[in-house]
């Protein structure tokens, strides 16, 4: 059971958090694993903070609740650095992954996280204006945690992102979906 | 499809169980969180995956009404509400109940207004279970499309002939994503068979009319003793099916699901979501050496008392975890039919009847860790103890 893996997203309504806790989730199903992925339910305000969850686990997950102690947060926002305590919760050794401009120091300094806290920052921003042109931080961020934790390997979020894209969207879309993520798995720095 | 694990929420689970049992018809009005069923399986009837007659509706009073006529007419029915959808629905539940029309219909459950809230608890499902319907709660995404497949089979056996309430937890179940398994379509609709009514309205060579009127005598009284055997007969049924079905399938079915009841010296007894998170408790604190079990009784109509009595009879101290309140009752209803049922069966440790996550409030591990401590303080105390609404400070 201490297998089960407990990731924390925060974000802002409408940067795709939602869409990123379950593209990790079916990632992992992947290669066979149990996963869970929702978001803490609430009205939807475009703009507004909001929380998502992943669970990962090699054996049936049981727990139906929020996650409150995560070993992994992922913040796709780092203007709710100013308002929301993404640091709640986590464990000495947890793991922070940051869409920001900022460099680990940096971020690490603004949350305020102890050194036994590993922080990592990604441009996801940027990224992901370059590549599918949107303000979509949340394709590029998966390939971030893929590198920081390889909890799920970047090949593995390719081939999860063909089969999800695949139906709706065009070849273009698809390989600036893939070339970000690719990106900021390299790109991504502790 | 094949038989490949994939992500999916209850509600597109249940949604799918009913596409391929593929009743004639279907009457449903949306409402949150129960609104993806009827929205996904319009898209089925819409895209020529079904042949249902969808029938959109005004209300869910509309709703159950429709339902009425469509399965009194002979058809095969389902539909889906919650809360107060569910509510609105009442005054037609013992109707189709008392007329013994075997209507299978979810429920995401959701509490009641006031003040307003959308999230889970079981204030709307408890509110009706009084109504003569049967009675289903799942744990997970995969067990609400398990329940719903069992649930027209048992709903249409000759000697049942009663609606069924297929339930799953609001948000936490309906539309959490998980990794679920969906049978293929064919052996679905061979373990659920073609529905033949036993006495349909338009069946004109044979004319019968349905719930007529009984005001004289004991009529009444006699129609209702014969439902009450019928759902107590139900729970052998529901087993004979439950456990068909587990064969097909390879995943358990009993009416009541124990977890470490053997020996364990403390019980959490409750229904629905909340018991995946006393279990993951349970677990973590028996590495610790603390004997902790779950009893979750899957099926709250038949009440399977015997069963939790049974499964309770060594614990040193119970408790008994409610997600709704019966105002100005002694306890919650799962706490009120658990104790006599453990009365019944000669079970005489102490029991603690807990409040839980109402209107959605996180039921967390560290509660569960909490109410097993209790437990434990308790069982030395050796007395039954006043009900305690859990994480909430008088």
């Amino acid at each position: 059971m201490s297998q089960l893996t407990e990731i924390r997203w925060h974000a802002r309504a409408g940067q795709g958090a939602v869409t990123a806790a379950k593209l990790v989730a079916d990632t992992a199903l992947l290669d066979d694993a149990y996963i869970q992925a929702m978001p803490e339910y609430g009205p939807e305000r475009m703009g507004a903070p909001l929380k998502a969850y992943t669970r990962i686990s090699p054996v049936p997950i049981e727990v139906h609740n929020n996650i409150t102690n995560p070993s992994i947060v992922i913040v796709l926002d780092d203007t709710l650095l100013d308002t929301v305590d993404v640091l709640e919760g986590v464990p000495e050794d947890g793991v922070i992954i940051l869409n920001t401009e900022m460099t680990p120091a940096q971020a690490r300094e603004a949350l305020k996280a102890p050194e036994t806290m590993r922080v990592a920052t990604v441009d996801a921003t940027g990224i992901a204006l370059a590549t599918i042109k949107k303000d979509m931080p949340n394709t590029p961020i998966v390939g971030a945690l893929s590198a920081v934790t390889g909890l799920i390997p970047i090949e593995n979020v390719k081939k999860r992102l063909v089969i999800t894209f695949g139906k709706k969207f065009s070849q273009e879309m698809i390989d600036a979906n893939l070339d970000c993520a690719e990106r900021a798995y390299k790109e991504v720095h502790e | 499809m094949s038989k490949e694990a994939f992500s999916a929420t209850g509600n597109q689970m249940v949604a799918n169980a009913m596409r391929q049992v593929d009743p004639d018809v279907m009457a449903a009005y949306p409402i949150t969180p129960q609104t993806t069923i009827v929205e996904t399986y319009a898209k089925f009837v819409a895209d020529g995956k079904v042949n249902t007659e969808f029938v959109t509706v005004e209300s869910e009073h509309s709703a159950m009404s429709a339902c009425i006529g469509a399965a009194a007419a002979g058809a095969r029915v389902a539909t889906a509400t919650s809360s107060q959808g569910l509510a609105y629905m009442w005054e037609e539940l013992p109707i189709a109940a008392g007329m013994r029309l075997p209507i299978v219909m979810a429920n995401a459950n959701r509490t009641i207004s006031a003040p307003i809230n959308i999230h889970c608890d079981h204030s709307d499902i408890m509110g009706v279970r009084d109504a003569g319907w049967i009675m289903f709660f799942a744990e997970t995404a995969q067990e609400a499309y398990d329940n719903t497949v069992i649930s027209f089979k048992v709903a249409e056996d000759p000697n049942v002939l009663l609606p069924v309430i297929t339930a799953l937890d609001g948000f936490t179940t309906t539309h959490a994503m998980e990794r679920c398994v969906l049978e293929e379509d064919q052996t679905v609709k061979d373990f659920v068979g073609e529905y033949t009514p036993l006495y349909p309205l338009l069946d004109t060579d044979n004319p019968v009319s349905h719930g007529n009127f009984a005001n004289i005598g004991n009529m009444y009284m006699r129609t209702k003793m014969a439902h009450r055997r019928a759902i107590e007969g139900a729970a052998e049924i529901i087993e004979k099916y439950g456990k068909e079905w587990a064969a097909i399938v390879g995943r358990e079915f009993d009416l009541v699901d124990t977890w470490g009841t053997e020996d364990a010296d403390y019980i959490i007894v409750t229904v629905g979501s909340c018991a995946g998170n006393a279990r993951y408790a349970a677990r973590l604190l028996r590495e610790q050496g603390v004997k902790c079990g779950v009893v979750r009784p899957r099926v709250f109509r038949p009440f399977p008392g015997k069963q939790i009595a049974e499964a309770c009879k060594n614990a040193k101290a119970i408790a008994i975890l409610d997600r709704s309140d019966s105002m100005g009752a002694c306890e919650g209803p799962v706490a009120m039919e658990t104790k006599s049922a453990l009365m019944d069966g000669g079970v005489t440790a102490p029991v603690t009847s807990y409040i839980v996550g109402l209107g959605g409030a996180d039921i967390t591990l560290d509660q569960m860790k909490q109410v097993y401590a209790e437990l434990e303080q308790r069982a030395e105390a050796g007395k039954n103890s006043e009900l305690i609404y859990l994480g909430i400070e008088e």
